[in-house]
């Protein structure tokens, strides 16, 4: 049992939670003022390849985290504007982005860069003195990480604050509970969505850089292969709350990394197993977080001013 | 009281007026490819010239343009029924993959029996496959209340893991038996292969042509018949029979139809387990009518070439209308098979056209806005003036309540 849970374990589920975390808190945001986005997994794709093609080019690996933002940032703005002043069904609009970004992705790839490359990307950061812990392995586990891993782990808190504890947060989350109710308080609804979509874009295209730039370091066709999906699920999972998307993003992860330990040291089950059962779980997690009565009443309702 | 014919006028009109803001949408999605096209530096003039000419230029091309249309058919044919119903059913790709294996094997099982049962017992195998695995998803919707959307794209992801295993292992074709095999079943005997499908000209169409036997030397086969006629009974069935009204009611108003007395959870069921079936039908279509086994590189899109994205693509397209979606999947089977050549003439990756069908998605979703609000006041008109709507006026179904 100690060569499957080893601290490597920990470190590496600690690693692939970064995107889900930057993106799954992203989509909490909007799912929390009411606007479901499903093209989460596009606009990361789009993220992850500008981004890397930034850094690709010019070599610094803050324009590349900036590039994939900004990216984001537009096809953020893109999807407020189909959903909240287009009013077009949520959940069909969101595949027609995920599409739109795979297919583009995929397009400037070959178009620009061609065949798969590397780029140095970011390098750990050890903490001082607290990467040294070698009590439990702790050293290795949390504190010797890239500085996006570091960035997302903050945000959590950083996050929860905001929806919880700030005028903005509870204006978000009255659009999302209560529409009708907030408008007539002189909450412009629309503006509040525009917000929350657009910053779900920008922590999307973060999440692709994370990916690209820091955690893989390539780009390649469909690199994200369905994270982006995994993320919205999360947030149901997470019951639209910031450390519940921490806990399924962790939990997720770690699957991952168990997955890739056990193929690594050839314990008998099928690869294609063990590739699965994140994804099983995801369903089984569905059925769970379905029961949650935390559900933004407004989530993928576009709205009308009373009439 | 206006006459028959003027109401008959009237309601031509009113349906093609429902169609300018799709097609305003397809504008727009060419506009915005334009524009794409020019910043990677290719004509695109030129660019669509290409693909025309490889989508419909030559007899081969068309029949190809048919090949890719047909699975985009079968599984258009179920998001039409999952979209009326009220389901977002995601899962295309999955319940392909799923119905490609049942049929794959019905069909190796039962290979000393003749054609007129292994073929058959096949497809329907494929279509129970398919509507088993599309049924997960529905019960997990109705029961549970599991977002269908989500669980369908993760059942996607463990249908390709399936696949995989099944194909490196019980499946292996046993002449693959060694290290480095190839992960792909047994080759279906001839005998149990859908036949190709070759049109006998008339007469006077044969000088035109050259030729009396359209399609002969191609790869075209049965399996477009097939999606045709299931295309319009599956019409008969959502706008002419009872079990079609009360998918089509819950689609439109979930609460209203519970009132009614629909049972709306097994509405639901049936819709992706319909949607599911017909998906289940264009994999094991695509085995047993163009690639004799299964196969894959081991991605998601390996042996479905992502047809379950696009057929709701061409479902959408289409008016959620499976008749609607005959031209509709004809038409973006052309722009796979026209993007190749565009690719091969222009260096223009052919990854242009996943791109462009994500903008039509949003486009056609997007100008529903427009057709509802012209829908709504036909209807206010409509009781304004005590004249009811065509009851098989097919009216864009209530997808908000779903989630």
């Amino acid at each position: 049992m100690n060569e499957i849970f080893t601290a490597s374990v920990f470190a590496s589920a600690i690693r692939l939670a970064t995107p889900y975390i930057f993106a799954g808190l992203g989509e909490t945001f909007s799912q929390r003022s009411g606007v479901l986005n499903l093209g989460v997994d596009g606009i990361m794709l789009m993220g992850a390849f500008t981004g890397f093609y930034a850094v690709y080019i010019t070599e610094n690996l803050l324009i590349g985290v900036l590039v994939a933002m900004l990216t984001g940032l537009v096809m953020g703005l893109a999807v407020a504007f189909i959903s909240v002043t287009l009013k077009a069904e949520q959940g069909i609009s969101g595949i027609g982005v995920y599409l739109f970004g795979l297919g583009l992705s995929e397009l400037l790839f070959q178009k620009l860069i061609g065949t798969p490359k590397s780029v140095d990307g970011f390098t750990a950061i050890y903490i001082p003195g607290l990467s040294d812990i070698q009590f439990l392995g702790i050293g290795e586990i949390f504190f010797k990480h890239n500085l996006l891993v570091y960035v997302a782990f903050a945000l959590v808190p950083v996050s929860a604050y905001v929806l919880n504890r700030t005028p903005l947060g509870l204006m978000i989350r009255a659009v999302g509970q209560n529409p009708q109710a907030a408008d007539a308080m002189g909450i412009n609804v629309a503006r509040v969505r525009y917000f929350t979509v657009t910053l779900g874009g920008v922590m999307s295209g973060l999440a692709g850089a994370s990916l690209s730039i820091a955690l893989l370091k390539v780009f390649q066709q469909n690199l994200t292969s369905g994270m982006g999906f995994i993320a919205v699920a999360l947030v149901y999972f997470g019951g639209w709350r910031p450390f519940g998307i921490l806990a399924g993003a962790m939990l997720f992860s770690f699957v991952n990394a168990l997955q890739l330990q056990i193929s690594g040291i050839g314990v008998d089950i099928p690869a294609e197993f063990a590739v699965m059962a994140p994804y099983v779980i995801t369903i089984i997690t569905l059925i769970f977080a379905s029961k949650r009565t935390e559900k933004p009443t407004a989530l993928t309702k576009p709205f009308e001013r009373g009439e | 009281m206006p006459s028959h014919s003027q109401r008959l006028l009237q309601s031509i009109l009113n349906r093609l007026l429902d169609m300018v803001p799709t097609l305003l949408a397809l504008v727009l999605a060419f506009l915005v490819a334009s524009i794409l096209l020019f910043a990677l530096g290719a004509d695109p003039g030129t660019a669509i010239n290409s693909m025309l000419q490889g989508a419909f230029g030559t007899e081969n091309a068309t029949a190809e343009t048919l090949v890719k249309a047909t699975p985009i058919l079968f599984v258009a044919i179920g998001i039409s029924i999952a979209f009326r119903g009220g389901v977002i059913n995601i899962g295309g790709e999955g319940q392909m993959i799923a119905g490609a294996v049942a049929g794959v094997t019905t069909a190796l099982v039962l290979k000393d029996a003749p054609a007129i049962i292994t073929i058959p017992m096949s497809l329907v195998m494929g279509f129970i496959s398919g509507a088993f695995y599309g049924g997960i998803a529905g019960f997990l919707r109705a029961y549970f209340g599991v977002n269908e959307i989500l669980s369908t794209i993760m059942l996607n992801q463990v249908a390709v893991q399936l696949m995989n295993y099944l194909l490196n292992n019980p499946l292996l074709d046993p002449a693959e038996l060694g290290t480095n095999h190839i992960p792909k079943t047994a080759r279906i005997l001839a005998e149990h292969q859908l036949p190709r499908l070759t049109i006998n000209l008339p007469e006077v169409l044969v000088s035109i042509f050259g030729h009396a036997d359209l399609f002969a030397k191609t790869r075209l086969h049965y399996g477009l018949i097939i999606a045709i006629v299931l295309a319009i009974l599956t019409y008969i069935l959502l706008w002419r029979t009872t079990i079609g009204y009360r998918i089509r009611a819950v689609g439109q108003n979930e609460r209203a139809a519970q009132y009614a007395g629909i049972n709306v959870k097994r509405q639901m069921m049936l819709s992706l387990v319909l949607a599911g079936g017909f998906a289940g039908l264009a994999g094991v279509v695509q085995v047993l009518g163009l690639q004799y086994r299964l196969q894959t590189d081991g991605s998601p899109a390996g042996f479905t070439a992502s047809a379950g994205f696009n057929g709701i693509v061409a479902a959408l397209f289409g008016g959620l209308n499976p008749i609607g979606a005959i031209p509709a999947s004809a038409f973006f089977g052309g722009l796979l098979v026209g993007a190749q050549k565009m690719q091969r003439d222009l260096g223009v990756p052919a990854a242009l056209i996943t791109a462009i069908n994500g903008l039509i998605v949003v486009f056609v979703v997007s100008s529903q806005i427009f057709t509802q609000r012209r829908q709504r006041r036909r209807a206010t008109i409509a009781v304004a003036t005590a004249d009811m709507p065509e009851a098989d006026e097919p009216a864009q179904p209530v997808l908000e309540e779903v989630v």
